[in-house]
């Protein structure tokens, strides 16, 4: 029992990098009708707008402390972050610290600004082109964006932690009756799920109660209708567009702590988010968000010492064998609807 | 000839003239020259482009023609790779078992995969085919370690068994790949004045195997084979309701181009007896889809040309470094030399995938029909320049009369 | 003698019953009209004709061999061509490629690996495509690519390469539907032509009267997923039924 729920546990975070993925993929397909392949890309940028944020907040000068001596007797040269000039040392200590959380704020408007550039140059254009265009065309942009990353930060994986205070786990064992020390939680993980379920949340909010989401609603269900209803569906693809850029976005920079970044974390994230998304059905909000958290909890599981022993290498194949059986048997994903790709 | 007609006929020719006096185009400069690095006549680089092509030509059995863009098909690659690897260790170093292994083996494959991925089409037949390549790699990586070498990758050694050769050489090495005691590593070189050309075994080998595999495409490019295959990308409907069953036609066209991809497989293992899951990896099913689409999907002549202009310029953009640039730019002033060297230098050496990334969009974007496309634009836009000078012309002398 | 026999045959989606109870004989060498107001359950039936549905409940026989559970090429091969209300053609084929793909399809069946072979040394199906397209009076276009020509001519095309299969039954689901007045009395030409010269059942699912009446010697009327009456032409005409179903339609 408990094992089962410590699986569960360690599904949930990198399930909640699914469900986000997936959910920008699937808006993004719902809406404008576009298989992009680069949307992994998106999620590696966000992850590198913490590491830009740390960068930034960690930016210093030298001055040389005249009461402190190094080996040599000679004054000391002391790095100062600016931060520490502008809030004084505690709270510049504390603004570095919480660099990855407040990267969330600052990635907001780039990855915005950097979805709406890239629906305006180059997604636009492909509407009307087959998928195939669409696939090759957001491949090529996922390399370049990918080797763009890797031009500036290097191919090593950079260390981004957590703040301080979210550094331990918690015994959640302990909580439910079990011994101590059975099932730990990095608190890290739990603020991951938690801020995957808030976004989530409020993407499903917004597209239920605000007008601009009904209308992408009806868009998704029928883009031709709403398209003939004079409304200024191109604007709204824009903004969609932006919006699924941030999800992705966002979800990158809280991966962080997780797992360090590094140039091709998109591409790996992306081959298996699409799979996410056909398991759930193309164009299914609920099922890219369902199929996420289940495929997460599904590899954790398969990663247990126990079924490894008994399948080996299944941990490594599980969700690729998932979604071929679901592919074959239920071609149209878990939740997906009639008519949706179905060629 | 051939049973081919005029225009295929000459296109076979044109590939056979290019590939078989590669050593001599590729080398036009003398070594030692400054321009020698551009040299692409050396013979790792040569069977390198003839492998890709029948890589690339297989693909764009599948993708041209019949439109279902698979990819994975690296996989195949691969897997041609390990079965020829494993013929050199239990059989002999001839490479004709080994490739032959590899075709079949990689024919069986594509048959499975082919015909669960054959039952969905549009994305989610990529999305399968990927799927199913990924999963491959992923286990040839970790769980398949003792047949695949996992990621050390699958090697010859000293006491593989060889049946029907030998274990070690006379001097304790391991042998080499052979075609009956014709070394594929053998080189002759050709000295004329400054200029060095390597005629290489191994090269001839594929490049013969290439033109057969080229001749072979003509074939089913023309055949009543490859006419129902670009109806299955026409109109799939109108197949079934004109009496003809689509899946059997999709799912010959996956296993050929298997299996050609698997012949690529052989020739790779064959030149270099060792082969490694990365040769599975998804990006490498990109590199194919890339050669075929940059050449043209659904021509003939493009992917060999894809393949070719990929790996030539993979090869070169890799060797140029900031020095290199800095001696073509030094006719500059100090300064701009400086600003030129560094807006090319993402571009080139390690940042050769960042080219080629823009490379492929641009293609995509401009150019869906590939350089064959580009092609033939051009010459009907010298073809237009020509008339409409001659129709201008004929436009003036008129009122003279 | 009646080629096709359908009884019984019921289909239901979610609530909607669009078809219940449907029996509907096709004499051999006739042409049958069915027609029937919008929403009657026409191309339910044609569909389940064909292949792409399999109704709930009753029989498709044809020819004494029944099609159910067939797929769609299964039963061309059988010997129904369908032509649709759009044409689908091989838009990306040239019109000769177009012609010689039913005609490889009449000789091979529904696959054959024929992949060393070149097309055009092919003479008895060259031959065979050839002697369609001039028939069609489209012998001129061979070349051309079969997207970039008139519907009038896609039209052409596709009931030419119907043909070309000397398919025992043709079904044409609205073939004139949008379609001017000229295309529309030519393509009824042509039908007409066809019927006289060929040994061949014709199955017609139609909207416009003017078509219909020019045509059919047979009328099966559709409503409410139902046969309302099945007569000759002149019976049909002054039928208050009829009059009834199409109540607000010209009838």
């Amino acid at each position: 029992m408990d094992a089962i729920i410590l699986q569960i546990l360690n599904g949930l975070d990198k399930g909640s990098a699914y469900a986000l993925i997936a959910l920008g993929l699937t808006l993004i397909f719902g809406t404008l009708g576009v298989v992009n392949f680069a949307h992994g890309a998106l999620f590696m940028i966000g992850a590198f707008c913490a590491v830009t944020l740390s960068r930034i907040l960690t930016l210093s000068h030298t001055i040389i402390d005249e009461t402190q001596k190094d080996f040599l007797g000679n004054p000391l040269k002391v790095e100062v972050p600016y931060v520490h000039d502008m809030f004084g040392q505690a709270t510049g200590d504390a603004i570095i610290d919480w660099a990855v959380p407040l990267s969330v704020l600052f990635a907001i408007p780039i990855m915005i600004l950097v979805g709406v550039v890239m629906e305006r140059g180059l997604i636009k254009h492909f509407y009307k082109r087959p998928h195939a265009d669409q696939i090759l065309v957001t491949f090529g942009l996922a390399i370049v964006l990918q080797e763009v990353i890797k031009y500036f930060y290097g191919a090593n994986p950079i260390p981004t932690p957590a703040p301080a205070a979210f550094k331990g786990s918690l015994d959640f064992g302990a909580m439910l009756g079990f011994d101590p020390n059975l099932i730990i939680y990095p608190y890290w993980r739990i603020i991951y799920f938690g801020f995957a379920a808030v976004i989530i949340g409020g993407v499903f909010a917004f597209l239920q109660f605000t007008t601009f989401g009904m209308v992408v609603r009806a868009g998704m269900a029928d883009r031709e209708t709403v398209g003939l209803l004079g409304i200024n569906i191109d604007k709204r693809f824009t903004i969609m567009f932006g919006i699924a850029a941030a999800v992705a976005g966002l979800a990158g920079v809280m991966y962080t702590p997780i797992n360090s970044p590094n140039y091709h974390m998109g591409m790996d994230f992306l081959v298996l988010s699409f799979v996410v998304v056909v398991v759930g059905g193309m164009g299914s909000l609920p099922g890219a968000v369902l199929a996420g958290f289940l495929l997460g909890v599904l590899e954790s599981f398969a990663s247990m010492r126990e079924v490894i022993d008994i399948i080996p290498g299944i941990n490594q194949i599980i969700i690729y064998l998932v979604a071929i059986i679901i592919l074959l048997t239920r071609p149209r994903g878990l939740m997906g609807r009639k008519g949706v790709m179905e060629d | 000839m051939f049973n081919l007609n005029k225009k295929d006929l000459s296109l076979l020719i044109i590939v056979a003239v290019l590939t078989l006096f590669a050593p001599f185009i590729l080398n036009p400069f003398p070594a030692g020259s400054a321009m020698a690095q551009f040299n692409a006549g050396y013979p790792d680089l040569m069977q390198r482009f003839v492998i890709f092509g029948i890589f690339a030509i297989g693909f764009n059995i599948l993708f041209g023609l019949t439109g279902y863009l698979s990819f994975g098909h690296a996989a195949f690659l691969g897997v041609g790779s390990y079965a020829a690897v494993w013929m050199f260790k239990l059989l002999s170093m001839n490479v004709i078992p080994a490739i032959l292994l590899a075709v079949i083996v990689s024919g069986l494959f594509s048959l499975l995969i082919g015909f669960v991925s054959l039952r969905r089409s549009g994305i989610y037949f990529s999305i399968l085919t990927l799927a199913f390549a990924q999963m491959m790699f992923a286990l040839a990586y970790s769980v398949l370690t003792p047949i695949t070498g996992g990621e050390t990758g699958l090697q010859l050694a000293l006491n593989d068994p060889r049946i029907l050769g030998v274990s070690q050489t006379a001097e304790g090495n391991i042998p080499v790949p052979g075609l009956f005691g014709l070394e594929m590593r053998d080189s002759a070189d050709l000295v004329i004045g400054g200029w060095v050309f390597t005629f290489n075994v191994g090269y001839y080998f594929c490049a013969l195997v290439l033109l057969a595999s080229f001749y072979l495409a003509i074939r089913i490019f023309r055949s009543p084979f490859g006419m129902m295959l670009r109806a299955v990308k026409s109109n799939q409907q109108r197949m079934n309701y004109t009496g003809l069953n689509t899946r059997p036609y999709t799912l010959a066209a996956f296993v050929i181009s298997g299996m050609y991809a698997g012949l690529a497989g052989g020739l790779m293992a064959s030149m270099d007896p060792l082969a490694g899951a990365e040769r599975m990896q998804w990006t490498a099913s990109g590199e194919v889809v890339l050669m075929t689409i940059l050449g043209g999907a659904g021509t003939l002549i493009g992917p060999v040309l894809g393949a070719g202009f990929i790996k030539y310029f993979e090869n070169i953009f890799s060797k140029i470094n900031d020095n290199v640039l800095h001696s073509w730019f030094s006719f500059l002033p100090d300064g701009l030399e400086d600003a030129v060297v560094f807006i090319i230098h993402p571009f080139i050496g390690k940042g050769w995938h960042l080219t080629l990334g823009i490379l492929f969009m641009l293609v995509v974007i401009f150019l869906p029909g590939g350089l064959v496309e580009g092609g033939q634009r051009i010459r009907s836009w010298l073809k237009n320049r020509k008339t409409k000078d001659n129709g201008s012309a004929s436009h003036e002398t008129n009122p003279a009369e | 003698m009646s080629i096709l026999e359908v009884k019984n045959v019921g289909k239901r989606f979610g609530g909607l019953q669009a078809l219940s109870e449907v029996n509907l004989s096709v004499k051999e060498n006739s042409v049958h009209a069915i027609i029937g107001p919008n929403g009657a359950g026409k191309s339910t039936l044609l569909n389940c004709l064909v292949g792409k549905l399999i109704p709930d409940t009753g029989s498709v026989m044809f020819d004494g061999q029944s099609v159910l559970g067939r797929a769609p090429y299964e039963i061309n091969q059988m010997g129904i061509s369908r032509v649709f209300q759009t044409p689908e053609i091989f838009g990306d084929l040239t019109v000769l490629e177009n012609m010689m793909i039913p005609c490889f399809a009449k000789r091979d069946g529904a696959f054959e690996l024929n992949a060393l072979s070149a097309v055009l040394s092919q003479k008895d199906i060259l031959e065979k495509a050839e002697h369609m397209l001039e028939e069609m009076n489209m012998a001129d276009k061979r070349h051309m690519h079969a997207a970039a020509m008139s519907r009038g001519d896609k039209r052409r095309l596709e009931i030419g390469m119907c043909l070309s299969q000397e398919p025992r039954l043709l079904l044409l689901d609205e073939p004139t539907a949008g379609m001017a007045r000229a295309d529309t009395n030519n393509t009824i030409d042509l039908l007409k032509q066809i019927s006289d010269e060929r040994d061949i059942t014709i199955a017609i699912i139609e909207h416009d009267m003017h078509v219909v009446f020019s045509l059919a010697n047979r009328i099966t009327v559709l409503a409410q997923g139902t046969p309302l009456v099945e007569d000759d032409p002149q019976n049909i005409r002054g039928n208050p039924k009829v009059r009834e179903a199409y109540l607000g339609e010209s009838a």
